[in-house]
This record gives structure tokens, C-alpha cells and sequence, in this order.
């Protein structure tokens, strides 16, 4: 280490700081050394675990696709347009990014329940209902993920420079062209993180989940519900599947740090 | 009012007010100190900058009209070049949104990139292009709307000095060519001379002058022109006093004798300034005056010495009391 021309960092700083450290990294590694590595290969290809994951993957991509169709157009009206109650706008948008996962779910449950706001004409009109469905994981993790996705690419679009905008509009092109061709192509870089972030979001959300579609292999049990299952009745499962959330993690940590985000 | 050309009567309110007038093919540059109102008025006839009276172009007014439905090409001061597209792709950006085929829209950029002397370059990305290249792709990418008013903010800001020398010559020769309206905004007394036909000089979001460069450099009416052009103007009621730095004669006493307009003063500053020494002396209002380095050296200048300023009778030309009104 080089010497620090200000000075060695203090002690008051340095001991929490580790234990910080400490703390987050700790519990990952006591969870891999935990591991049984032999019974592994087989816990990971049992049905309900590759049923799992394969549900996981597909409402995780499904709902990262709703968040960007849905997503992009928000952040770009809060990043673009200067209208009354923006902030007001941001607020909502926001909220489910610190509400708690359960409410989340009663929430959702109270607007497309069987009985909901929206849930009961849709019942009487189609005769689909959300609650308990693929479509209801969906739904929840776009719920809990869209916040994310919106603040993440309001944040690439406001910091890329707005003259280019107003170049676009000089040159004859109106607002959705320069949407296509000049402000999405100049925040890709952090749209497509916050596509990624999206995505990791809806892979480990469980609470909204659990409550709006309970648990039925096949159709609503995601990774996460099914880790939450097991490890009453099977530990050794609950941690070779923690296990593949956390490899998944790393692998979305990785990706988002050495192509889009550019630190060292 | 004439059909033709480009008649302005508009106000950007807290920035600028500004009326004139130019025919087409006409180059007016616009000149005036940092806030003058000169960005502004340039991207309020552009549409990106909201304002009030008119602006007639051709005889259409422009301030009801968004900014990509005028007929108006914008050449930023920092270019903004797409930067994720090629230089031939940033100059067929106008016409394909204006609805010209891909194909055609591709040849118009290629022959603009020609014209512009940058026909193998069509295929760089903007931070593959030097600051010469990139502002003639800017202004290849502004042409190719075929606007009727082209606009010009400070196109020659951040060049080296031989780079801005060269790109003036070659904008002087496609401006002869160009029949619409050119609006140059500069700080830069050599772009007004070369390159105008007009100068509007605008101070403190007012016209403060107008007319041809040759009449505007041999009476300055603001500080800011007569700096540019390196005069010295005094104004009082009956109008404008100017003269030149060398014809004033330093000394360190009260100079005797008639016929002599006389000020006293700090040196302020001293700056090489061809063979001689410019002075920029602190009398009431600041003035230049240009002094042999025999001189200097004999008078003993130095910033803060006092000296005396004095400028014969005859080396004065006085002129116009109110400003050509409009």
C-alpha cells in the first residue's frame, strides 16, 4: 500500500468498516463451505429444483421485458418532459421500491385479487384470474422490480446531455424519432443495467409472490419460495439452492460491473 | 415588409430583445460580450428557446412554429455531433427525418461531406475527428436540411488558431454560395470582417449597433466592439469619440500645450502587441494606448504606475449622436 499523503486512515473507521465487510462476505462464505458437495449434482437436477429454476428464469425475463415496455416510457416522461406533479409522479412511482414485499402482495391481491378492484371485472369479463398463475408471478415481480428498472434508466437518461435532443428536433425529427433514434441508442448503456438490475430483482423476489400466488411447483414456485420450502423439510436442498442464487448473483454482479458500469 | 429573407422583432424576456433585418444570402454576424442575448436569440429562432414578437422567414413567421417544422439549420457552439452515429450518418440524420429514403438521404450526406472537403471521413464516429473536422461535419450536417436560415454559434469557439484560419476561408467560400439567411454569432472581430455583410452588435440583450463590418470597425459604439477592434471609444452626449492606441502619447507628467484631450490613470496592463507595447491604462473609462518597448523601459511602466494619456485633436474622429433607430 502506498502512503496516504493526508494521513493513516483512523482507527475509528477502519475497525467498523471490517466488521462491515466482515459481516456481508462471512455468511456467503460459510454457505459454500457448508455445501455438500457430493449430494450436490443430484439436488441440483431433482424436478422440482429444475422446475423451479426454469420458472424463475422465465418470469424474471418475462417481467424484466414488461418493466423495459412499461419502464422506459416513465423514465423517459420524468427524465424529458417538465410537467406539474413530476415530482408527485416520482414519488408513486417509487414507493413499492421501499414498501415491503408482503404488502406489496396484499396490495396486489386487493387490485387483482378474485375480488379486486381490477381482479373481479377481469374474472366476470374473461374468466382469468391472476392470483395463483404464472401470469400472477409476472405480475408480482414487475410490481417490485418496475420502481428499479424506472429510477436506474431515468438516471442514464437525465445524464445523458440534452443538447443532443435538441439537436435531433433542429434537424427535423420529431419527438419519437428522437426517442428512437438519439436518446435511447445514447442511455443504452443504462438502460440495459437497468434491465439487469430488473431482472436479479425479480429473481430473488419471494414475499409479493408467496402472498399474491402462494406456492404450487410447476406454476408459481419460483427459486426463492422454493428454497423458503425446503429448508423446513430438506436443508441440504435449501443450501445447493441458495447456492445457485448466489452463483447467479455474482454472475449479474460481474456483468454489470465489467461491461456497462466501468468500475475498476 | 419584403417576402424575402429574414425579418426578427422578438424578445427572449429577461434575456434579450433584439429587431433586424437581413435579405437572403445575406451573412449577419452577430457580436456582443458573454450574455449579451446572442445564444439566446439564436435558439429562440431555432424553437428551443420560447419567445415573443415575430420572426419572419421568407415571409412565414417561425414563433408558432415548433422547432423541427422551421426551416432553420442549427450549428451548435459544441457541434453536438451524435456521437454514436458516423459523420455520413449524422449528415443524413436531417433529411431521413424529414422524410427522405435512406438511400437518397445517404447520397445528399456523402455530397455535403464532399462539399465540405471530408469525403473519406463519412464512415468516423465524431471522437475520431478532429475539432476542424468535426465543426465541418456539423456544418455539413446543417446544410443538408437546406435550411433558410442557417445558424452559426461561435463556430470557430475551441480551434487552434490555423484550424479556425482555414475553416473561416472555407465557410466564407460556402456562404457566397448559400442563398438563404446566415446568422454568425462570434466574439471574434476577423469573423465579423470576412465572413459578414452585416453586423449586428448586441449589449446587454439590446441592439447596441448595426450596420456593414467596415462602418461598425471604424465606429464602435460599445466598449466590447472597440476592444474587438482595438480602438478606443468614449461616449457622452453629442455622441462617440474614437481613436486609435498608437495615437495616444504616454507621459508621466501633466502634458502642456492645446488641442489635447488629456486622461490620468493606473497602467492596468501591459501587453505585447506587434512591435509595439499595448497599455490598457485605468482612466475613467479605461482606455488603450500602444508605446514603443524604448518607452516603457524609459518611462519606467509597470502595472499600477500612474502616467498621463493624451491624444491630439486632429488623431479624434467624432460621430453619430443616436443610433441608426429602428
Amino acid at each position: 500500500m502506498t502512503r496516504d499523503p493526508l494521513g493513516r486512515p483512523p482507527a475509528a473507521l477502519m475497525v467498523p468498516a471490517a466488521v462491515a465487510v466482515l459481516l456481508l462476505v462471512v455468511p456467503l462464505v460459510a454457505m459454500v463451505a457448508a455445501t455438500d458437495w457430493a449430494t450436490l449434482p443430484e439436488q441440483l437436477t431433482s424436478e422440482p429444483v429444475l422446475d423451479a429454476l426454469r420458472l424463475s428464469v422465465v418470469t424474471s425475463t418475462a417481467a424484466m421485458l414488461v418493466c423495459l415496455v412499461l419502464g422506459l416510457p416513465v423514465a423517459w416522461l420524468l427524465a424529458r418532459v417538465a410537467f406539474r406533479g413530476r415530482g408527485l409522479l416520482r414519488a408513486l412511482v417509487t414507493v413499492p421500491l421501499v414498501l415491503p414485499p408482503v404488502v406489496a402482495g396484499i396490495a396486489l391481491r386487493s387490485a387483482f385479487g378474485r375480488t379486486g378492484v381490477i381482479g373481479e371485472p377481469l374474472l366476470e369479463l374473461t374468466g382469468f384470474a391472476f392470483p395463483f398463475t404464472t401470469w400472477g408471478v409476472v405480475l408480482a415481480h414487475v410490481f417490485v422490480s418496475l420502481p428499479f428498472v424506472v429510477i436506474a434508466i431515468e438516471g442514464a437518461l437525465r445524464s445523458a446531455d440534452p443538447v443532443y435532443d435538441a439537436a435531433s428536433a433542429t434537424l427535423g425529427a420529431t419527438r419519437w424519432t428522437t426517442f428512437r433514434r438519439v436518446t435511447v441508442p445514447l442511455a443504452m448503456p443504462g438502460i440495459l443495467a437497468g434491465m439487469v438490475l430488473g431482472w436479479s430483482r425479480s429473481l430473488g423476489e419471494f414475499g409479493a409472490t408467496i402472498t399474491f400466488n402462494g406456492n404450487y411447483p410447476g406454476t408459481t414456485q419460483t427459486m426463492p419460495t422454493l428454497i423458503y420450502v425446503a429448508r423446513q423439510s430438506d436443508q441440504d436442498a435449501a443450501q445447493a439452492l441458495s447456492l445457485i442464487m448466489l452463483a447467479l448473483s455474482i454472475a449479474v454482479l460481474l456483468l454489470l460491473r465489467d461491461r456497462w458500469l466501468g468500475t475498476p | 415588409m419584403s417576402a424575402g429573407g429574414l425579418e426578427v422583432d422578438l424578445e427572449v424576456p429577461g434575456r434579450v430583445r433584439a429587431a433586424f433585418s437581413a435579405r437572403p444570402g445575406r451573412v449577419v454576424a452577430l457580436i456582443g460580450p458573454n450574455g449579451a442575448g446572442k445564444s439566446s436569440l439564436v435558439h429562440a429562432l431555432a424553437g428551443l428557446v420560447p419567445a415573443q414578437g415575430r420572426a419572419h422567414l421568407d415571409g412565414v413567421d417561425l414563433l408558432p412554429l415548433s422547432a423541427r417544422e422551421r426551416e432553420v439549420g442549427l450549428v451548435f457552439q459544441d457541434r453536438a455531433l451524435f456521437p454514436h452515429l458516423t459523420a455520413r450518418e449524422n449528415v443524413a440524420f436531417g433529411p431521413r427525418s424529414r422524410g427522405v429514403p435512406r438511400r437518397v438521404a445517404r447520397e445528399r450526406a456523402d455530397h455535403w461531406l464532399g462539399r465540405m472537403g471530408l469525403p473519406e471521413l463519412a464512415g468516423r464516429r465524431p471522437r475520431q475527428l478532429s475539432g476542424g473536422q468535426a465543426q465541418r461535419v456539423a456544418i455539413a450536417r446543417a446544410l443538408a436540411t437546406e435550411p433558410r436560415l442557417l445558424l452559426l454559434d461561435e463556430p470557430m469557439a475551441g480551434l487552434d488558431v490555423g484550424v479556425a484560419m482555414a475553416l473561416r476561408l472555407e465557410l466564407a467560400r460556402h456562404l457566397r454560395d448559400y442563398d438563404g439567411v446566415t446568422l454568425l454569432v462570434t466574439h471574434d472581430a476577423i469573423d465579423a470582417l470576412t465572413l459578414a455583410d452585416e453586423v449586428v452588435v448586441l449589449d446587454e440583450g439590446r441592439v447596441a449597433q448595426e450596420g456593414t463590418p467596415d462602418d461598425v470597425a471604424a465606429h464602435p459604439r460599445t466598449d466590447h466592439v472597440a476592444r474587438l477592434v482595438g480602438l478606443n471609444v468614449l461616449r457622452d452626449q453629442e455622441g462617440f469619440t474614437s481613436f486609435r492606441p498608437r495615437d495616444v502619447t504616454v507621459s508621466l507628467r501633466r502634458p502642456e500645450g492645446s488641442a489635447r484631450l488629456t486622461w490620468s490613470g493606473p497602467v492596468a496592463s501591459a501587453q505585447q502587441h506587434g512591435d509595439a507595447v499595448r497599455l490598457l491604462v485605468d482612466t475613467r473609462p479605461p482606455l488603450l494606448a500602444d508605446v514603443t518597448p524604448q518607452a516603457v523601459a524609459e518611462l519606467g511602466i509597470a502595472p499600477g504606475r500612474e502616467v498621463w494619456l493624451s491624444v491630439k485633436a486632429t488623431a479624434v474622429r467624432r460621430y453619430g449622436a443616436v443610433p441608426e433607430g429602428r
